[in-house]
């Protein structure tokens, strides 16, 4: 009865705003027509930005549209996606091979577009892998998956994957410490021996191919996340950490003791220049390096077996600790490189570190003791400022190149804008609800786009229509480029969104493939030629060399598959036009189907258990006569001789 | 004014820490700098004015905000009503509240002695609007790390019964 009533007065509320012809100034700023206007990209139109947003326990990464907030694409990453048959392909499986053996899905949170002289070149779009420790690089031409690497001696990597102002380095850091090397050994013993592993993964600037050069082997606390130092402060990493009480248990209560933790300050290039001096211990490691060959069509695992560690304690002057309040979660560093900015979580109040103070207190040696050998700056030499926000549960900031920030307050649910260097809140908003991260385009650089935010909430409730108990998280998009902020659209998101990254479309659409060419593939069971199918007996394995154009399969028909057999199917698509993949599934098939995009060849694998004749067909609708796209393979008793023979149109 | 002295305090434990010890500890027990929260520091939030944490204020008149207006409690213990209070508690409150310790909240015992019943029923059947509108609420959400108490979805009676059980806590 409750709930009528308050439908009725909403009702209500809105009627009456509806016939006044009144424009609702409350927060609810959506209902307005300017803010309508300023989200509507028309039929045949196209958005200004695009948006990256991962997609957490997907473990994939989604692309959107900015302003409009549509879905164009679901980037498969660390999980198995079989609308493409990503990570079900033959050639896709070893993409997801780590020490720990296949792993079909991770935890994606943090992706961070490849940047020169620290601003962003659209080339390729890192992203973290949490639970398995992996990084990942997709490919900004491809919008694919082109090489994972999994991080040894890491666990929970999550102040991961935030990249240096060259791509010199993509940089991963464990949120949990561990033992180093992993061994059998009491959990309570955790406090002065389980350690943090920061490691530093070095990018090749043609190929992107990524290799770690080293990992540093920190105090046990959790790093929580990172960013790069740029411009005067390029050559530094900044690092949050929680947890430096080490408790191994009630984390809740146990890791909330401290009053301030730290903000940890790498001189990466002092490492870099020790390590290539030759510091450094060898350790043996297993990890797996992962390439996807875009001429072959495929993906190949090798297994590593060392990694370089340092010790901090090795290397004086390249580590140092910033205290910092309240298990500090997000670690921004601002456009201009001077500001540092520690988001505590359990605290209303934004601490702003220095980085000409840093150094000062650095050159000074004003240490307040050490951590484990790492000498710890004096709080109030290093701070440039505290954001007295009013808000509480800060955790991630962002910038728009004109002074400002942008810091969300999860527990209190508002953007909360303010001025860099006076450090005065100038607007705030709500979100709906309990936002974690957002983000502006171009906003982890030298240059950021300061259009636009969009805030990621981890609370839907009633944003939407319900559907049952578990939800799409909501996103809210404000337009920035005022002085106060305004709230235009709210969208559903995929997954759970950690963070996102944003360019200009125009960044990427021009160097956008549209297909592959067939001339160029180099699958080794590609089919080039229209006359190049066949079927190819090897003992119980059988290889059917099948290409796709529109609308038919060759071969089509095929005979003398036998029970007890594995029948590999390479599809090659001899399409050369865009968008026109075709798809490939057969009944019984114990693994997805898989789409192959114009001049691709993509393998899946079918061991058919029956005898009979059993129908194949194109999953993807690619013609008028697409329904017509389809063929059979007739499938005897295993000790049958019936001859193997193949054909189309016979 | 407050800030500086509490600055102070920290700067000359933390010299202390830093001159003393002699670092004669085992690298087991940790690092050097050991930073816990003085005793009567205040979170940032809370009123100042308040010198103890809002888990050991005592207020039995503040009845809270939410659906409990008026709660009277009858001489005797009703054992029956405290044994079912018991049964719900345990499904639904033990995960963070324990008895005769801190643990994620405060524990329950001694509520009584500091909170009128209506408060405590309010607390349980309407944190949300509790912890953003009653002052001893919002402090005792700052003072516990910011975890905020779940709304467990309880039932009127179901709260008076936990509030039963309450009364037999020591």
């Amino acid at each position: 009865m409750k709930i009528y009533n308050h439908l009725i007065l909403t009702f209500g509320v809105a009627l009456m705003l509806f016939s006044c012809g009144q424009q609702n100034q409350s927060s609810n700023g959506a209902l307005s027509s300017s803010a309508a206007e300023k989200v509507y990209v028309a039929p045949g139109e196209q958005d200004e930005y695009y948006a990256f947003l991962s997609g957490g326990y997907s473990g994939n990464l989604t692309v959107y549209g900015l302003p409009s907030g549509r879905m164009f694409k679901e980037i498969p990453v660390f999980s198995q996606f079989p609308t493409s048959g990503y990570g079900y392909s033959e050639e896709t499986v070893p993409m997801l091979n780590t020490s720990h053996g296949f792993v079909p899905w991770d935890d994606a949170h943090h992706p961070d577009i490849s940047q020169t002289n620290g601003e962003l070149d659209g080339r390729w779009i890192f992203i973290n892998g949490n639970n398995t420790p992996r990084i990942a690089r997709v490919d900004l031409s491809t919008f694919e998956t082109a090489e994972i690497i999994e991080v040894p001696n890491s666990a929970g990597n999550h102040s991961s994957s935030f990249i240096t102002e060259n791509t010199e380095y993509v940089v991963a850091g464990t949120r949990f410490s561990v033992p180093v090397p992993q061994r059998d050994m009491p959990i309570n013993e955790y406090k002065g021996n389980f350690k943090g592993a920061l490691t530093f993964i070095s990018v090749d600037p043609e190929h992107g191919h990524m290799a770690i050069k080293f990992q540093l082997l920190m105090p046990g606390f959790n790093y929580d996340l990172s960013h790069p130092g740029r411009g005067k402060s390029h050559g530094w990493f900044f690092f949050t950490t929680y947890n430096t009480e080490e408790a191994n248990s009630l984390l809740e209560v146990n890791a909330s003791q401290n009053d301030k933790d730290f903000i940890a300050a790498i001189n990466w290039k002092k490492i870099e220049e020790y390590v290539n001096n030759g510091g450094g211990t060898k350790m043996p490691a297993n990890y797996a390096h992962n390439v996807y060959d875009e001429h072959s069509h495929t993906g190949t695992s090798t297994m590593r077996n060392e990694v370089l560690t340092v010790d901090p304690t090795k290397v004086p002057g390249a580590v140092y600790f910033l205290p910092t309040p309240k298990s500090p979660h997000g670690c921004d560093v601002d456009p201009t490189g001077q500001y540092i900015i520690g988001n505590g979580k359990l605290s209303a109040d934004l601490t702003v570190h220095s980085f000409d103070k840093m150094i000062a207190a650095i050159e000074g040696q004003k240490f307040d003791g050490e951590a484990y050998g790492i000498p710890i700056l004096k709080f109030e030499d290093v701070l440039a400022g505290q954001v007295k926000s009013g808000g509480l549960g800060p955790l991630h900031t962002e910038f728009d190149g004109k002074g400002n920030a942008y810091t969300t307050f999860f527990i209190s649910s508002e953007v909360v804008k303010w001025q860099l260097g006076t450090w005065e809140v100038i607007d705030r908003k709500p979100t709906y609800y309990s936002v974690g991260h957002l983000m502006i385009p171009g906003g982890n650089s030298r240059k950021p786009f300061g259009k636009y935010v969009v805030a990621m909430n981890k609370i839907t409730k009633d944003r939407y229509l319900p559907t049952g108990p578990e939800m799409e998280h909501s996103a809210q998009l404000y337009d920035i480029s005022g002085d106060k902020m305004e709230l235009l659209y709210d969208f559903p998101t995929h997954g759970e969104p950690h963070y996102a990254a944003g360019c200009p479309a125009e960044l990427l659409t021009s160097n956008s493939k549209k297909i592959y060419r067939l001339d160029e593939n180099r699958h080794p069971y590609a089919v080039t030629s229209a006359d190049g199918s066949k079927v190819v007996r090897d003992g119980n394995e059988v290889h059917v060399y099948m290409s796709t154009i529109r609308s038919h399969f060759t071969p089509d028909n095929i005979e003398g598959i036998k029970v007890g057999d594995k029948v590999y199917f390479h599809i090659t698509n001899h399409e050369q036009d865009f968008d026109v993949p075709h798809g490939f599934a057969i009944l019984g098939q114990n693994s997805s189907e898989l789409l192959v995009m114009p001049g691709q060849t993509k393998t899946s694998v079918w061991e058919p258990k029956q005898v009979g004749v059993w129908p194949f067909y194109c999953t993807d609708f690619c013609s008028a006569l697409h329904q017509e796209m389809q063929g059979y393979v007739r499938v005897s008793p295993a000790n049958s001789n019936t001859e193997l023979k193949w054909s189309l149109g016979e | 004014m407050k800030t500086t002295i509490k600055g102070m305090v920290l700067f000359f434990a933390l010299i202390l820490l830093g001159c003393g010890g002699k670092k004669e500890e085992k690298k087991e027990e940790g690092f050097s700098v050991q930073r816990k929260k003085a005793a009567t520091e205040q979170p940032v939030e809370t009123n100042t004015t308040n010198e103890v944490k809002a888990s050991e204020r005592v207020d039995m008149s503040t009845k809270g905000v939410g659906p409990i207006k008026s709660v009277t409690l009858a001489p005797e213990i009703d054992q029956a009503l405290a044994a079912n209070g018991k049964e719900v508690y345990e499904q639904m409150c033990l995960a963070c509240h324990r008895i005769g310790k801190k643990f994620i909240g405060p524990p329950p015992n001694g509520v009584l002695e500091r909170r009128s019943p209506e408060w405590v029923m309010n607390m349980i059947l309407n944190p949300q609007e509790m912890v953003q509108q009653d002052p001893l609420a919002k402090d005792l959400l700052q003072e516990f790390n910011g975890s905020p108490m779940s709304n467990q979805g309880l039932t009127e009676d179901q709260a008076r019964a936990i509030l039963e059980y309450f009364r037999t806590l020591k």
